[in-house]
């Protein structure tokens, strides 16, 4: 035997020799060194019940000699020579052994696929015409992989129900269903709420939901992405494009602390999902049905197309340029502590550092952020709904964000804020500003993707760009930067956050020379001591660790425990 | 390899031209007062006559959707064709059909479908892609409008074109 690292242990895939660490699945194995095995049940982060049976591999270990034999002798690159066994095993559920070889093709293997296949299609309905998971369903891929390509079952196929609600959010159809059990896994094991299950035997399984519950946690929709054919579909993207026509982007959500990695897919710059992209530091491979809902205001009617301007008490349509000068003209009587800036914590750290140089452009005597703030689901949901206060304390240096928000109040109340800019933010709804206070203000200028109460009473109201529609960093509850990519593009005039700050302190006679996202992430990674040396690209798709803020995300460190009880791949 | 051509050897009146001229003059008059004198028929007045009748079994004209003999519209807004359609012609907004229709098990239909006409490029990938036997180019060739709003076929417009078809395969139907 070579010399090895005592964990590392020599294993022969198609052929080759490779080194893994001792309780590796041959699965991942096969997979890290580019023999993906196909594979229904298995899932990295559930348990390997090995039901699906699709994963057979062929296997061997060093002939044991007979008593008196001669042992096997090593060859000249100190491996022993491998007895094929003639009985295939799962990959998923078994481990590498030292000088054990794997054939992930050649005849048992592919006999095996082949014969899993027949079995899965015998009673399959083939809908995919009206199947949601059409294109990207595994069933279909492994038909083409390793499907006999016609069918030799001419009895009738087994009815089984269809179209069945399990769930406010998930729609069941048990002939597509092809009893991988992950589903039934996800809820037991991640979710807690082990409400799926098979009923019936044989042919006759189905997945069914328990009498009297159903599948409605917050997380339900997880089971969709993770069912590999078209058995679970989300009631909200039912039928509402095929998948072949939407572009991916990865992005990240928005609507807690936590910024669970999402890819955003999109057709002609409509939305039409959300789904978890994997990232083994933040959001494993889940997040929550609240919050990759929250997407369908983007395209609503309420959004905010064009600049509008307040004149005798109704807003009208004007040019960016227009609602700029007029906001500027306004500004120049007053001095710096008569002006109050309301920023938001959804906003990106490049925003939130153009934010704070327009503070100290015009001096502004307050600098305050809304804060959000809920209950933490013990799941993914953090307890502070707002994506970026980390950036917030880091780049806009407020040590308590949101603290300061009763004094800009009173302020308002005795007369000493004249004026407040409110950006991407609602002060009436979610800031506790009631309409008579705002009301007393000289100048209300409201930023916002949406119309609302705020920018119902504001002089000059400008469209910002939603999370989608903008590109930028944010900092998470553990401390992770993390990027935001721009999936759609704003509705009409609809400008990026940033470029509205930028443009603002153009206009109140500051410097501009700042074209693009990346542009101020460079002045920002130059001038914040955190950001220090970090450029954009270095980021990339999962974000790296930025400061220590002593959180953790409680599904990740169950996560954490069951990989390390070895229940779990991870 | 220059092939060398053996010019004829025209004797003197052929080399006159004028016969070949006079032969060829009495084939054009012979024409002429034919066609005069209403003997014989050339130009089809179209569009009051059409070509119809000459068209081959293949002729591919503009494409439309079809019902089956049960009435029920065969497609399921699979949007295959609208994948596969080269200009890109097609538009389809699927929908779930309710639960209360009589054909709630197909699950899905189109909520709109058009074709715009001036796209389309008459190439009949939309009828060879299509599942459910759904889409088929007819013999209709005329298509025009006076506006491009109306170039555009849309749902109603394309049933009305296809009609029914009948004898094609029909695997929503009960087995028992």
């Amino acid at each position: 035997m070579s010399e090895v690292k005592p964990d590392l242990v020599d294993v022969q895939i198609d052929g080759v020799w490779h080194q893994f660490p001792k309780g590796t699945r041959l699965i991942e194995a096969c997979r890290q060194v580019g023999a993906e095995v196909p594979h229904y049940c298995y899932h990295p982060k559930l348990t390997s019940p090995g039901n699906c049976r699709m994963c057979l591999v062929e296997t061997g270990m060093p002939p044991r000699p007979m008593p008196g034999a001669e042992p096997p002798q090593p060859d000249e690159s100190g491996h022993l020579p491998i007895s094929w066994i003639p009985r295939p095993v799962i990959a998923c559920a078994n481990t590498v052994a030292p000088n054990m070889g794997v054939r992930t093709t050649g005849p048992i293997t592919e006999e095996c696929r082949k014969g899993v296949m027949e079995f899965l299609l015998a009673n399959h309905p083939l809908d995919c015409p009206i199947c949601d998971q059409a294109g990207e369903c595994t069933l279909q891929e492994y038909s083409v992989e390793h499907g006999k390509g016609e069918s030799r079952f001419r009895e009738k196929k087994v009815k089984k129900p269809k179209n069945v609600d399990v769930g406010p959010r998930v729609r069941l159809d048990d002939e597509r269903c092809v009893m991988c059990s992950r589903c039934i896994r996800f809820t037991d094991e991640i979710a807690d709420d082990p409400v799926l299950g098979f009923t019936d035997r044989g042919s006759h399984t189905v997945l069914t939901v328990y009498p009297g519950r159903e599948l409605a946690n917050n997380y339900s929709l997880n089971t969709v992405d993770i069912c590999p054919v078209g058995a679970l579909t989300s009631n909200d993207f039912r039928f509402q494009m095929r998948v072949w026509f939407m572009r991916e982007t990865n992005t990240i959500d928005v609507n807690c602390a936590t910024g669970c990695n999402v890819t955003v897919y999109s057709r002609q710059n409509k939305i039409y999902r959300v789904v978890p992209r994997q990232n083994n530091d933040v959001n494993s491979d889940w997040m929550p049905d609240s919050h990759r809902l929250n997407f369908h205001w983007i395209d609503s009617d309420a959004r905010l197309t064009d600049p509008m301007v307040k004149e005798n008490g109704k807003h009208r349509v004007a040019t960016w340029s227009e609602a700029l000068a007029k906001t500027a003209e306004k500004l120049a009587p007053l001095s710096g502590s008569e002006i109050a800036v309301i920023a938001s914590a959804r906003m990106t750290n490049e925003e939130l550092f153009l934010v704070n140089r327009l503070v100290k452009q015009i001096g502004a005597g307050h600098v305050e952020i809304v804060p959000r703030m809920g209950e933490a689901d013990g799941y993914l949901i953090s307890a502070d709904r707002n994506p970026n206060t980390n950036g917030v304390k880091l780049v806009l240096g407020l040590a308590n964000p949101g603290s300061g928000l009763d004094r800009v109040k009173s302020g308002i109340e005795e007369g000493r804020i004249k004026a407040v800019l409110c950006l991407q933010e609602n002060l009436v709804e979610d800031g506790g500003f009631s309409p008579e206070l705002l009301g007393k203000l000289d100048f209300l200028l409201a930023t916002y993707p949406l119309a609302n109460p705020t920018t119902g009473l504001a002089d000059v109201v400008l469209p910002g760009a939603c999370w989608a529609e903008k590109s930028g960093t944010m900092i998470n509850v553990t401390g992770r930067l993390q990027r935001l990519n721009k999936a759609v593009d704003g509705p009409g005039q609809t400008l990026e956050p940033w470029e509205i700050v930028r443009d603002l302190i153009q206009a109140l006679g500051g410097g501009n020379g700042i074209y693009s996202v990346t542009e101020i992430f460079k002045q920002l990674a130059a001038e914040v001591a955190a950001f220090k040396g970090l450029s954009w690209g270095q980021i990339g798709d999962l974000g790296l660790p930025l400061i220590e803020t002593g959180e953790t995300i409680p599904a990740l460190e169950r996560e954490k425990q069951r990989k390390a009880a070895g229940l779990i791949v991870g | 390899m220059a092939i060398i051509v053996q010019r004829p050897k025209l004797k003197w009146w052929e080399q006159l031209y004028l016969p070949a001229l006079f032969i060829g003059m009495k084939v054009t008059l012979g024409h002429f007062i034919a066609t005069l004198t209403g003997k014989k028929k050339v130009t089809m007045q179209y569009p009051e006559e059409k070509w119809d009748a000459h068209l081959p079994d293949h002729y591919r004209g503009a494409p439309a959707l079809v019902t089956d003999e049960h009435g029920r519209e065969r497609c399921v807004a699979c949007q295959l064709c609208e994948f596969i359609c080269p200009p890109r012609a097609i538009t389809i907004k699927p929908e779930e059909i309710p639960s209360d229709d009589k054909w709630a098990k197909v699950e899905k239909r189109p909520r709109a479908f058009e074709i715009d006409m001036i796209r389309c490029i008459y190439c009949g990938l939309c009828e060879e892609v299509c599942p459910e036997q759904a889409i088929f180019l007819r013999k209709d060739y005329a298509i025009t409008g006076t506006s491009r709003a109306e170039m555009v076929h849309d749902k109603e417009r394309l049933y009305e074109i296809g009609g029914v078809r009948t004898g094609l395969v029909n695997k929503w139907n009960e087995l028992k």
